[in-house]
């Protein structure tokens, strides 16, 4: 029985999370943090979901309050975001708001509150293991191989794991609404949030950038530097795109296999002139500490794992990962994660990739 | 045991008020439009009613609209001058969302603040020089009496002889929300031409309210239909609320002479305690934020009730989490629809920096307040505050 601050969104996760809480008579305070003050309909932080999470807490009579942490949202996630496309990367702002917001931020109100842990609805789990006597804990995969969030969480460290609890993370996702619905949360058949939170449906991502950056027309070339379109926003554009180029009525399909921002300059090709052998990726997090070695490697929320050697240069900030099979370049400003069997190692940012070694483009 | 200072957003309901109101509601509920014996027996509790809230607030019976509260009241007056007259209407960039909302949908003006919190005069003349060299009419210029989160009390007087001069036809309309319980409305409102009430705010039911509308007013009403409180606001008196109401503000008037020194002795024995337990406090309007040069103001310019202090290096969503664990029901600034804290739109009018107009804390008195409140609150807020800062 301890203090548990748990995050509550609104969504059935969420609820689902203080609800156990709750059961293994924890003294349990909900909190929802509000994040967009923008248009948005697609996320979490409407006031429709304040009102869920406040009156999913009312049902488990629980005290529920709100944060709002807007401004560091907005420092730390919206903007980055948006310098981002404007500098030709590809971010992915859950992670950026995993590792600035719900577990930094919030980390830091629960400090100054008094409340050692802190709960979320992820679906993940924390594995522990003894190293050199010492006990290590590592972000793991959730039992749902379809909801599982260990990816956008790779970042977290001992000193968060520590004191973090996933309620959820041995749970499938129908198990989560049957426990919901027997427990006659209003929340038991609420559907997922989709997309980035901070961004409008209607109108997306381009409108969204369009109303913050000077968005630049493109100039689509095949790989013989030929003009064959052109398109709308180079910001809007990412390595390995193949919809919404608008190519028309050509019989094989076509990649984004090269993205020269300077010149706003969009190159079109096979899909094996995006084959690497090696990937480096940057600013690394490490669960416990850096480790070279074999890996399983995820380089997108969903993707598949695919095996790789991983060498860790010396500041332990850049890995190089030498793929078993080559592997599409991963847009630069993506998640590259690194797994051992279900535990995350580590984590980092997709940098350049080194195209010489990549065989089909050469 | 819970220690309820948030008496600025609502009060509890007075034992006057509460005697009234529920054989309104069981025996003499009779609609007072009606032609039998019920009905004039409600009209004639409305009538008494009204004649008791226009002795508190100095008015003609007459002059009395009830609303639907302060809001409506507020709504009524600007809405209803701007659409009579066609002029363009005026606010200081204090006021409540009650009177902001409608001036920003009517595309008014908004008059600066000084860093003491109170209306900047010359700015409001400046502003009522260039209309009429424009040729633009003003509609009513809107300037409460008491800020709801300082507590500054503003300088009336002076908005009225300056709006006379340069806006003769423009009617001035003051929020008076938060005065009843501190202040004598039916002098310092004297001159106004209409001024909102709003009852649950002086120990009075929620959802009631009143506009004193003055003779040479006229407003276009809100809601029309059924004729009520001649043709001003249509729908059926809430007789119970409104007599609940003119019995609390009965009430509070009667009893000010002796709550005023005594909550204002309370009130300054907590501001003081929290000034001399924690460093980094800002009392609104009487001290100066940092690195800012001016000139503060005293503590009489302020209601009696009111400890508005802004703490450096805090969040009041943090400090308002730790008080209410020590049962302290305690407000920051303004909440949005989804109930997070949002910056004080005041604080910024008066010049002070974001971090510090996330920090606030209102603490806010009333009739019902004792010793072992403000016993309760010397010992919880520095603590809190104290905590935050060593743990953040």
């Amino acid at each position: 029985m301890a203090d548990v601050m748990v995050a509550m969104s609104g969504g059935v996760d969420s609820s689902v999370a203080a609800a156990l809480l709750v059961n293994e008579g924890h003294n349990v305070v909900g909190v929802t943090l509000k994040l967009w003050g923008g248009a948005s309909d697609s996320g979490c932080c409407s006031v429709s979901d304040v009102d869920d999470a406040r009156r999913v807490a009312q049902q488990l009579d629980i005290d529920h309050h709100v944060f709002n942490f807007g401004d560091d949202f907005d420092e730390f996630v919206v903007n980055p975001y948006v310098a981002d496309h404007q500098a030709g990367r590809t971010p992915n702002p859950c992670v950026e708001c995993n590792r600035h917001i719900k577990f930094d931020r919030l980390f830091r109100r629960a400090d100054a509150l008094g409340f050692h842990l802190v709960a979320s609805g992820h679906h993940a789990r924390i594995a522990e293991e003894t190293l050199d006597g010492a006990m290590v804990r590592r972000v793991a995969r959730g039992a749902d191989d379809a909801k599982d969030q260990s990816y956008v969480l790779h970042m977290l460290g001992q000193t968060q794991l520590e004191r973090l609890i996933f309620p959820v993370g041995g749970y499938v996702k129908d198990d989560v609404r049957e426990v919901a619905s027997a427990l006659g949360l209003r929340t038991a058949t609420k559907p997922d949030s989709q997309d980035v939170c901070f961004i409008h449906s209607v109108g997306g991502r381009e409108v969204f950038l369009g109303d913050r950056i000077p968005l630049r027309p493109a100039t689509l070339v095949d790989s013989e530097g030929l003009q064959v379109g052109q398109l709308e926003s180079i910001e809007m554009v990412t390595l390995g795109q193949r919809r919404g180029l608008n190519l028309g009525g050509e019989d094989h399909r076509r990649y984004v296999i090269d993205i020269d921002h300077e010149t706003a300059t969009v190159t079109v090709g096979e899909r094996e002139a995006l084959l690497t052998a090696v990937q480096r990726v940057e600013n690394m997090e490490w669960s416990h500490q850096p480790e070279a070695g074999r890996f399983g490697v995820q380089t997108s929320a969903h993707g598949r794992v695919q095996g790789a050697e991983v060498e860790v240069l010396d500041d332990g900030l850049t890995v190089v990962l030498s793929w078993d099979q080559p592997q599409q370049r991963v847009a630069p400003g993506q998640s590259v994660v690194l797994y051992r069997d279900d535990a995350v190692v580590g984590g980092g940012i997709a940098g350049v990739a080194l195209r010489p070694t990549a065989p089909a483009a050469s | 045991m819970t220690h309820y200072l948030d008496n600025a957003a609502t009060t509890a309901l007075r034992q006057d008020a509460l005697e009234v109101l529920v054989p309104l509601l069981t025996e003499t509920y009779g609609n007072p439009s009606g032609a039998h014996r019920m009905a004039r027996d409600a009209n004639k509790v409305l009538d008494e009613s009204r004649d008791a809230l226009a002795e508190a607030l100095g008015c003609e019976p007459g002059h009395i609209v009830f609303t639907g509260g302060g809001t409506e009241a507020d709504n009524l007056a600007i809405t209803g001058a701007v659409e009579a007259s066609g002029g363009v209407a005026l606010c200081s960039s204090i006021e409540h969302h009650a009177v902001l909302d409608p001036i920003e949908h009517h595309g008014g003006r908004l008059i600066a603040v000084n860093l003491d919190g109170r209306i900047d005069i010359d700015h409001l003349a400046d502003t009522l020089r260039t209309l009429a060299s424009a040729d633009e009419r003003v509609a009513v210029v809107s300037i409460m009496l008491v800020n709801n989160e300082t507590g500054i009390v503003q300088p009336l007087d002076e908005v009225v002889a300056t709006v006379r001069e340069l806006a003769p036809d423009a009617l001035i309309h003051t929020d008076a929300v938060q005065a009843l319980c501190w202040l004598d409305i039916a002098t310092v409102a004297a001159e106004a031409d209409l001024v909102s009430i709003s009852g649950h705010k002086f120990g009075g039911p929620k959802g009631v309210g009143a506009l004193v509308v003055r003779d040479r007013s006229a407003l276009t009403p809100l809601l029309k239909g059924g004729g009520q409180e001649r043709g001003r606001r249509g729908g059926t008196h809430n007789v119970a609320g409104i007599a609940a109401m003119a019995a609390a503000a009965t009430a509070t008037v009667a009893e000010r002479p002796e709550a005023l020194p005594r909550v204002a002795a309370l009130r300054d024995r907590l501001v003081n305690g929290i000034k001399a337990s924690v460093d980094g406090v800002i009392e609104s309007g009487c001290d100066l934020p940092p690195g800012v040069e001016g000139t503060a103001l005293d503590r009489s310019n302020k209601t009696a009730n009111i400890a508005h202090l802004c703490f450096e290096g805090i969040a009041s969503e943090a400090l308002l989490f730790l008080l209410e664990r020590q049962d302290i029901m305690a407000s920051a600034a303004s909440s949005c629809s989804s109930g997070a804290m949002e910056p004080s739109h005041v604080l910024s009018a008066m010049g002070y920096d974001r971090p510090l107009a996330f920090g606030s804390l209102r603490l806010s008195l009333g009739y019902t307040t004792t010793d072992a409140d403000v016993d309760a609150a010397l010992a919880a807020v520095p603590a809190a505050v104290t905590q935050i800062r060593e743990r953040s």
